[in-house]
């Protein structure tokens, strides 16, 4: 599984990956998981604004910081 | 940009039908004065019509949307049904601020300003601009 999370690096970005990789820890998937910082990266995503989380290409999250429980059930399938 | 990200105040996602008819073309031109004026952003309608799952989930997402139809066929309201998105603002220009449709593309001035006017009043879900660090979106894409 790849996942990745998209933003600049400011605050809520980073505590969106936070919230992400303790969701990953606590469910023992396997994931891959990156950051996706360059913005004309991010636009290729159609997002209207981050952080946003991508899960195996699809867009699951956009502008807030995504809860642990919702990013166990976009993982957990 | 990431000092900028999270500080941005731009909370508010415009749909415009930018449809082939005055009216369509109106909705289309006040999106783009809102945005620049700094009111709202405008935002891919066709994205979401073709389920692009980054356009779905942002309208999905954002605190507050506003929908311009040029006309009572409605398109933009229903690509956005048909993706699941309630049009928690929604408009039809030939009803408010009632403009008649044609096919003239030479969009007069005061028919954008009214068009405009009649969005801005329009209340919105949250108010805008969003406070650094509260649940709005970070708009640095």
């Amino acid at each position: 599984m790849e996942i990745k999370v998209l933003g600049p690096g400011c605050p809520k970005c980073q505590q969106t990956m936070q919230q992400v990789e303790k969701a990953i820890v606590e469910t023992g998937v396997n994931a891959e998981v990156s950051k996706v910082t360059d913005t004309l990266k991010i636009a290729e995503y159609g997002v209207f604004g981050t952080p946003a989380v991508v899960v195996d290409g699809e867009v699951k999250s956009v502008g807030k910081i995504p809860s642990v429980e919702d990013i166990k059930t976009w993982i957990q399938g | 940009m990431t000092k900028e990200c999270c500080q941005s105040n731009n909370n508010v996602m415009i749909l415009a039908c930018s449809g082939a008819s005055n009216v369509g073309q109106l909705s289309n031109q006040a999106a783009i004065e809102l945005t620049q004026e700094g009111y709202g952003k405008m935002f891919c309608l066709a994205g979401i019509g073709g389920q692009l799952s980054g356009f779905v989930q942002s309208a999905k997402d954002v605190p507050n949307l506003v929908a311009i139809d040029g006309c009572q066929v409605g398109c933009a309201k229903a690509i956005l049904d048909q993706a699941g998105i309630a049009a928690k603002c929604y408009i039809v220009l030939t009803d408010d601020p009632g403009i008649e449709k044609n096919k003239d593309f030479e969009l007069k001035r005061e028919e954008i300003d009214q068009v405009k006017s009649t969005i801005k009043g329009l209340p919105l879900a949250e108010e805008a601009p969003v406070a650094s660090g509260s649940g709005g979106c970070c708009s640095c894409s």
